[in-house]
Order: structure tokens, then C-alpha cells, then sequence
């Protein structure tokens, strides 16, 4: 393969990030022979009319437009058709389809924190399974960071008070660069961490070893009655507020005639933005949380509401 | 020789501190800019030591942080900015279009005290304590989180901002209005369209920036909740509005360039510059697509996709007038007579230097690249390459090439051919191996890295010391030339732009009987057997 004559050159590591090579060495080609055709007519110009050189000289008044229409032409169409193919592979990257395997990522003044559904969570660490994709779930605790992953070609900003989802696949064991790329702060140079992929048996051994006591759901829930959440939305409340069994995944109808699907996003909106998107036929009831839940306590609560997809309300 | 011309009509320091005059104007704007330049240059060599070894063994991280911070911004808004309009254009234009000044000539003078006032307000940041934000003041960092000198600096840019606007609202009148009879548009030198067209970016995106500082004022005084997303606000509207102006901002550093660029090739091949109408509407056309392309900082900022597929589009779109110039550029060679002086060479470089920085803003205009490159060294090797290959380069050219219309001197033209070389090389080995880093992978604003970068970084730092030298270099022998240089004659280099018609240096009010154009810019012809008088 060509990249293997770019000594410095670190392959890539999936399919995708094998497509943003392939763009890289197209731009390079084209660039490289418009280059080449400016540096060659410059030296030529250069050294065939420097002054003093009897040369042929004639007709240089007489000048007619085909040239500029040619090389803009020219150069639209070259531009046009990078544009296309780069437009292509962006949206490969970022279409996030599966979430075999979720993985939810808290960026912080200066650390990566990253928690599998089961629990088990690491500091400037993440170990996923090869040949798989693995769905994250970013969220920021403070400023804007940036997941980047170079062997990957891989990086998408981390922006506090919204979700970042991004697939990620790794098709070779092994340890990989994880660099926040977003300026944040003093310590910005030191929010590096390593991405370690391992073949799915061993990481499923990983997995099991790092356990924890209680998974992430579980905690989910004791969060969901010490914030006095049941309070509205159990069973025997008071209060008229919509059940959650079985909610997630599901269309929600809206109080402005409109309808969401309620995914991550839309259970956190909920819970910090209440009034943003009201259910149709319940009253605007619901406090925000905003300011009393933490990212961690916002992740297990949307796990935890996750877990009751099944359950019947 | 005994006539007075402007440097010698009066020699006390009133007269230079309340002068309306735009040549000695552009005088003080010189001598602050060079200051600025040596601060904004003590930063970069203070980065690229730190950067040698992957540790950190000379600053620490917030020392660190500060310098880029502290370089980006004097780089930025008190070098690029103001450089070729404020010193090379407040001499050149009334002369260029055969007036005796400028349309406002007080309102010129405020400018410079304004941008003092902001440039001192900026230093007083600095030296006070210093701003770690990065000249980009992203949000929510820059509003809630950096405690440092966050408003003194966007203080500073702020005065800064109106400077901008005056001086541009002043060539858009003077250009309009203060033509000599005969000199239509399509006779203007292509040098005063790009100003022109910089002029109009001036006054229509800094009052951007300036609202956007206020708003980051606001966030950090009150908490308003503009950017803060804990109380309904949004961090990315912040990156909006800021590269609304910015990324006009990076046509304003460049524009100038290519209009001077224009002058020296067609000067030193002795022939009219190819497609002029070409060129000066190419020019408009980068002002005003320029506008549309903000949202290419963002494309994995999470906004949506169809909105990154629009802006990587206009991207493509903008560098179709910039490859029509470097096409332009080239063309104008063909069946020259050219001439190696030391301004050519700089040009030369220019179209070099401008076009692998071009053809690299088209990698990260490409959007699946630029998710690879973004925040990476790569960026940081492209806009140097823009800004310091391009602006700087020009910058240097247009100041060789008018020096002796400004000094009435000439410089040695042996040194300045050396500098332009070494310079020229220096630029090279310092940004080019970061192309490589950004494309390996190493973030930007890292301060320590790992070891596997280090190779590249020691050749990026070598190449530093060498165009530290080389910029170093005319300081030296154009301040000696100032004082001890050969006289130059009106026209040293047979040019045939308006500037050339009145003594050098010009009187006080520029031209003893008003000029009268009769023909089109760049009449080179025919001399490409003679040698220009080099007086
Ligand atoms: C003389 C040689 C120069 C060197 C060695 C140099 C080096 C650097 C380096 C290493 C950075 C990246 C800092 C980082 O991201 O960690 C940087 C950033 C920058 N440089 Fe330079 N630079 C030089 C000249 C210039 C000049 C002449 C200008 C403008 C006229 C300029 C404008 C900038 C800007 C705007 C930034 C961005 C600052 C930021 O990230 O906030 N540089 N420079
Ligand atoms: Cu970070």
C-alpha cells in the first residue's frame, strides 16, 4: 500500500478512517500537480524573460480571455470534485447507526472519564472491543473539549449542556492516542489518555474483572428517588406526570402538536430544561434540574430510565 | 535637494505627534507596528524553545498558555491588521491617487491614537498578569472559567476595532472621492482595489467583534446566561459570531498582501499584470464570499451536517478568485523582462508561500480531512503560511519597494537580497515539518507532547532561529540606509504608478502641480532591453 512509503505515516486503524486517507492522498495528488505546474512555469518564466535575455517577446500585448475562463473553469470543476468526495466521507463518519455497546464520556478540567453501561469506569482510559462499533455518549462537565483520536482521523468537540454522539471502530488491537484537541485551559496539553483495543474475548474478561458493585442503572435509580423524582413520575403519585416505563425510543407526543423521539438527549433536556418540550396533555409542572445534578448523576439517570424501556407502565 | 519635503518641514515632536499629514501618520503606525512585531516575535521564540523537547523545562503550562495567547492576539490585531493599510496604505494611497491627503486627515491621527490606546490596554493585560484564552476567546472558558486578564485584553481589541473602522471608512471616502481628473476605476492601481476592498470588510465585520467582546463582558460581569448553557445559553454562539468576523478578518490580513504583490510583478517583469479586470473583481469576490464561509472552524463543533456541507462549499468557492490571482500572477511573467531586485524576490516567495498555504486551506475546507486536522499543527502550519509566508512576505516586499519613495534612500540592495532569501528558508523549515506533525496528529496549544513528535518539532524550532535572524535583518541595514543610504530619484525603479511622479521623499502636500491621468495603470513597455535606473 502507498502509505507504507510514508515512513512517518502511522496507518489507519478502520474503514473509515482508511476513506479520510485516501482523501488526504487525493488532496495531495492534485495539490501536488498544480504545485508542480506553478513552480515549473515560474522557474521557466523566471529564467527564460529575466531581463537582459534576447528571447522571443512578441504578441505579449495581444491577450484574450479563453485563459481566465479556462482556469477557473478548471479550477471549480478540480474544487468541486474535492469537495463532493470530502462532503461524502464526513458524513460516513459522523452517521452514528448502532448502539451495540454504549459508552458514555465526561470531559472535565483535566480528564477523560469514561463509564460502560455495566459500570465500570476509567480515567484517561478507554478499552473497547476490536471490530466492533462502540457508540460514545459525550457530555462536557466544565469548558468545550475535543475527543480526538489521530489513528482514527477521528475527533469531535465535546460542548458543555449538550450531547455528542460518535461512533468509533478500531480494527487492530492495540494502544492508541486519545488527545483533547480543544483548547481548555491550563492543563490542556495534559488531558491525553489512550484508547485500548482489545480482542473481543479479552475484553469481555476486561469487563468482567473491572465490574463494579453496583451498575450505573442501579445508581440511576436510587438517584431517581433521592431527587424526588418518583415523587411525580411513580406509581400512586399526586401529581399528574407522565409515566417513563417504556418510554425510551419511543415517538412523544408534544403539547405544540409536534413529536419527538425520546433518546438520550431528549430525557436529558427534560430533566434540565423541563419546559423546553412539554408533553402533550400534562401541565408545565416539572423544576429544572439544572444546577443540582451533576454530568455523572445526569448519565445514571438517563441509564436508569433507559432500563425501564422494557417495563411495561 | 534643499527643497522640504515631509520629513524635513518640521523636526519637533509636536509636529510628529499632531501631524495630519498620512505620510507621517503612516510613519508612526511604522515604527509601533515594528514594536508590536518584536513583542508578538519574542513570544514565538519563547513557544518554539519551550517546544525543542516534549517536556516542559522552560515555562510552565500557564506561562505557556499565556505566550499563544499573548502572541496570537499582538500577531493578530496589532500586526496583520493594521500592517499594510495602515503604514504602507496611509502613504501610498493619496499619492497613488494624486491627492494631497486623505479625505479625513484628523480622523487618521485619532486612528493611531486609538490604536495605541488598545494596544497599550492589551500590553497592560499582558504584563499585568497575561490572558490565557487563546486569541480565539472561546466560550465558556474565556466567560466563566480562565481567571486572567480575560476583559483588559478583549478591552484592548476592542479600542482596538475602531481603529480599523476609521481607517476603513476613510479609503472607501478617499478612494471615491479623491481621484485625480482622468483617474477612473479601471485605471486604479490593482493595490488600491484590494484596499478597498479590505475596507469594506473593515467597516462592515469589526462591529461584529466589537459586540461580541461586549457580550463576553456582559457574560463575565452579570452571568447573563448569553453563552453559559447551565442557565439557557449557548457556547457556540460565541464561535459564531466570533469567526463572522474572523475569518473576513484573515481576508483583511491578506487582501493588502496581494495587492502589493500586484505592483512588484508587474514593476520588476516590466509588463502590464495579466487580467486586471480580472484580478480587481477577484478581489471584491473574496470580500464578499468571505462573508459566507464562518462555519468552517466548526465542522466538529456538532453543528449539523447539512449547515458543515454549506460552508465546506463556500469555502471551495472563495479560493476559486485566489487561484485566479496566483494564475494572474504568473501569467504576468510571460514575456517579461524580469528584474531580480529585492522586492521581486520577496514576491516571488509571496506566490509560493500563498499558494501551498492556499492549496492547504482546501484540505481543511474538505471536510472529512479537516475532522482529521482541525486543532491540529496542520492548521497552525496553514495559517502561518497564509498569514506570515503571505501578509508578512507582501509586507516586506512593499516596504523594500517603497522605501525609497518614504526615506528618499536607498538600502543595500545586496543585504536585502539575502535577507529575502534567508527568509524565505528560515519560513520554510520552520512551518513545513508542521504539516507533518498536524497530520501525525499533535494537537496545537500542547505545551508538552509525546516524545514520537519530537523530531519534527527540534527542525521547526532550527528553522525559528534562522528566521528570527532574517527578520531581524532589515531592521538592521533599512535603519542604516535611512540615515546613510544613497539619495534615490523620484522614480528609482522607472515605475509608473502616480507615487512616482513627485520627489522622494514627497513634499508636504504630495504633489507641486495635481496630476493628470491619461492612460491605464502599468504601462510597462517595451524597456525590456534597458536596465531600470537603479539611482
Ligand atoms: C517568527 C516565527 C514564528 C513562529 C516560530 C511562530 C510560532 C507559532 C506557534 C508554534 C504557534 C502555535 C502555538 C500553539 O498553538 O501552541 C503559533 C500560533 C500563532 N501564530 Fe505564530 N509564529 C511565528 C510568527 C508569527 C507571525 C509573524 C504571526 C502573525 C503576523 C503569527 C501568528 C500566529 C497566530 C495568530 C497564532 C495562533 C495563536 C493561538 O493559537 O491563539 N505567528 N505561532
Ligand atoms: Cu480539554
Amino acid at each position: 500500500m502507498w502509505r507504507q512509503w510514508i515512513p512517518f505515516w502511522q496507518p489507519a486503524l478502520s474503514l473509515h478512517s482508511g476513506d479520510v486517507d485516501l482523501l488526504f492522498a487525493g488532496l495531495l495528488v492534485a495539490s501536488a500537480l498544480v504545485l508542480g505546474l506553478l513552480f515549473f512555469l515560474l522557474m521557466l518564466f523566471c529564467v527564460r524573460y529575466r531581463a537582459g535575455n534576447q528571447t522571443d517577446r512578441d504578441d505579449r500585448v495581444v491577450k484574450s480571455w479563453h485563459w481566465e475562463v479556462g482556469w477557473t473553469t478548471a479550477s471549480f470543476i478540480c474544487f468541486l470534485g474535492l469537495f463532493v468526495w470530502g462532503a461524502s466521507v464526513y458524513f460516513q463518519i459522523y452517521k452514528t447507526q448502532a448502539d451495540e455497546h454504549d459508552v458514555f464520556v465526561v470531559a472535565k478540567q483535566w480528564m477523560w472519564k469514561t463509564q460502560h453501561p455495566g459500570g465500570q469506569s476509567e480515567i484517561d482510559a478507554l478499552h473497547i472491543p476490536v471490530k466492533r462499533p462502540v457508540r460514545l455518549v459525550m457530555a462536557s462537565q466544565d469548558v468545550i473539549h475535543s475527543f480526538f483520536i489521530p489513528a482514527l482521523r477521528l475527533k469531535h468537540d465535546v460542548v458543555p449542556g449538550r450531547y455528542q454522539d460518535l461512533e468509533i471502530e478500531v480494527d487492530k488491537p492495540g494502544h492508541y492516542h486519545l488527545f483533547c484537541a480543544e483548547y481548555c485551559g491550563t492543563d490542556h496539553s495534559g488531558m491525553i489518555g489512550e484508547i485500548v483495543a482489545m480482542e473481543p474475548a479479552d475484553f469481555s474478561n476486561w469487563l468482567t474483572q473491572q465490574a463494579p458493585l453496583s451498575p450505573l442503572a442501579d445508581e440511576g435509580g436510587v438517584l431517581f428517588r433521592e431527587l424526588g423524582c418518583s415523587g411525580c413520575h411513580g406509581y400512586g403519585s399526586k401529581v399528574r406526570a407522565p409515566p417513563l416505563e417504556g418510554l425510551y425510543g419511543k415517538p412523544v407526543p408534544l403539547s405544540d402538536g409536534t413529536s419527538v423521539i425520546a433518546d438520550d438527549k431528549y430525557i436529558r433536556d427534560s430533566i434540565l430544561l423541563p419546559r423546553s418540550q412539554v408533553v402533550a396533555s400534562y401541565e408545565p409542572l416539572m423544576p429544572s434540574f439544572e444546577g443540582k445534578v451533576s454530568e455523572d448523576q445526569l448519565l445514571r439517570l438517563v441509564l436508569y430510565i433507559k432500563s425501564l424501556a422494557g417495563r411495561q407502565s | 535637494m534643499s527643497e522640504k519635503n515631509y520629513l524635513t518641514t518640521d523636526y519637533t515632536l509636536k509636529s510628529w505627534f499632531l501631524t495630519t499629514d498620512h505620510k507621517r501618520i503612516a510613519i508612526l503606525y511604522f515604527a509601533s507596528l515594528i514594536f508590536f512585531f518584536f513583542i508578538g516575535g519574542a513570544a514565538a521564540t519563547a513557544i518554539r524553545i519551550e517546544l525543542a523537547t516534549p517536556q516542559a523545562d522552560l515555562v510552565s503550562s500557564d506561562i505557556y498558555n499565556r505566550l499563544f495567547t499573548m502572541h496570537g492576539i499582538i500577531m493578530v490585531w496589532f500586526f496583520l491588521i493594521p500592517s499594510i493599510p495602515n503604514t504602507l496604505g496611509n502613504f501610498i494611497v493619496p499619492l497613488m491617487i494624486g491627492a494631497r491627503d486623505l479625505a479625513f486627515p484628523r480622523l487618521n491621527l485619532m486612528s493611531w491614537y486609538i490604536f495605541m490606546l488598545g494596544g497599550c490596554t492589551t500590553l497592560f493585560a499582558i504584563f499585568a498578569g497575561g490572558v490565557d484564552t487563546g486569541w480565539t476567546f472561546y466560550t465558556p472558558f474565556s466567560t466563566l472559567y480562565s481567571n486572567s486578564y480575560v476583559i483588559v485584553a478583549a478591552a484592548g481589541v476592542f479600542i482596538a476595532g475602531f481603529s480599523s473602522i476609521l481607517t476603513g471608512l476613510n479609503f472607501i471616502v478617499t478612494i471615491h472621492r479623491l481621484r485625480a481628473p482622468g483617474l477612473t476605476w479601471y485605471r486604479l492601481p490593482l493595490f488600491l482595489w484590494s484596499l478597498y476592498a479590505t475596507s469594506v470588510i473593515l467597516v462592515l465585520a469589526t462591529p461584529v467583534l466589537a459586540i461580541t467582546l461586549i457580550l463576553i463582558a456582559t457574560e463575565r460581569f452579570f452571568g447573563v446566561g448569553i453563552f453559559d448553557p447551565r442557565i439557557g445559553g449557548d457556547p457556540l454562539l460565541f464561535q459564531h459570531l466570533f469567526w463572522f468576523y474572523s475569518h473576513p478578518a484573515v481576508y483583511i490580513m491578506i487582501l493588502p498582501g496581494m495587492g502589493v504583490i500586484n505592483e512588484l510583478v508587474s514593476c520588476y517583469s516590466r509588463k502590464q499584470v495579466f487580467g486586471y479586470k480580472f484580478v480587481a473583481w477577484a478581489s471584491l469576490a473574496i470580500a464578499a464570499v468571505g462573508f459566507l464561509v464562518w462555519g468552517h472552524h466548526m465542522f466538529v463543533s456538532g453543528q449539523s451536517l447539512v449547515a458543515s456541507l454549506v460552508f465546506s462549499f463556500m469555502s471551495f468557492i472563495v479560493a476559486v478568485p485566489s487561484a485566479i490571482k496566483v494564475f494572474n500572477w504568473t501569467a504576468t511573467l510571460h514575456k517579461g523582462s524580469i528584474h531580480f531586485d529585492a522586492p521581486m524576490l520577496y514576491a516571488l516567495a509571496f506566490i509560493g508561500l500563498f499558494t501551498i498555504g492556499g492549496l492547504t486551506g482546501l484540505f481543511l475546507a474538505c471536510l472529512a480531512f479537516d475532522v482529521h486536522a482541525t486543532d491540529t499543527y496542520f492548521v497552525v502550519a496553514h495559517f502561518h503560511y497564509i498569514m506570515v509566508g503571505g501578509m508578512v512576505t507582501a509586507y516586506f516586499g512593499g516596504l523594500h519597494y517603497w522605501w525609497p519613495k518614504m526615506t528618499g534612500r536607498h538600502y543595500s540592495e545586496y543585504w536585502a537580497r539575502t535577507a529575502a532569501v534567508l527568509i524565505f528558508f528560515g519560513f520554510n523549515l520552520t512551518f513545513f515539518p508542521q504539516f507533518i506533525l498536524g497530520a501525525e496528529g499533535m494537537p496545537r496549544r500542547y505545551h508538552v507532547y509525546p516524545p514520537e513528535f519530537q523530531v519534527w518539532n527540534v527542525l521547526s524550532s532550527g528553522g525559528a532561529a534562522i528566521l528570527a535572524v532574517a527578520y531581524l535583518m532589515p531592521l538592521l541595514y533599512l535603519g542604516y540606509s535611512a540615515f546613510f543610504g544613497a539619495r534615490a530619484s523620484a522614480n528609482p525603479w522607472n515605475a509608473t504608478g502616480l507615487e512616482w511622479q513627485t520627489s522622494s521623499p514627497p513634499p508636504e502636500f504630495n504633489f507641486t502641480t495635481q496630476p493628470v491621468v491619461t492612460r491605464a495603470p502599468y504601462q510597462y513597455n517595451g524597456d525590456f532591453q534597458a536596465e531600470p535606473q537603479n539611482a
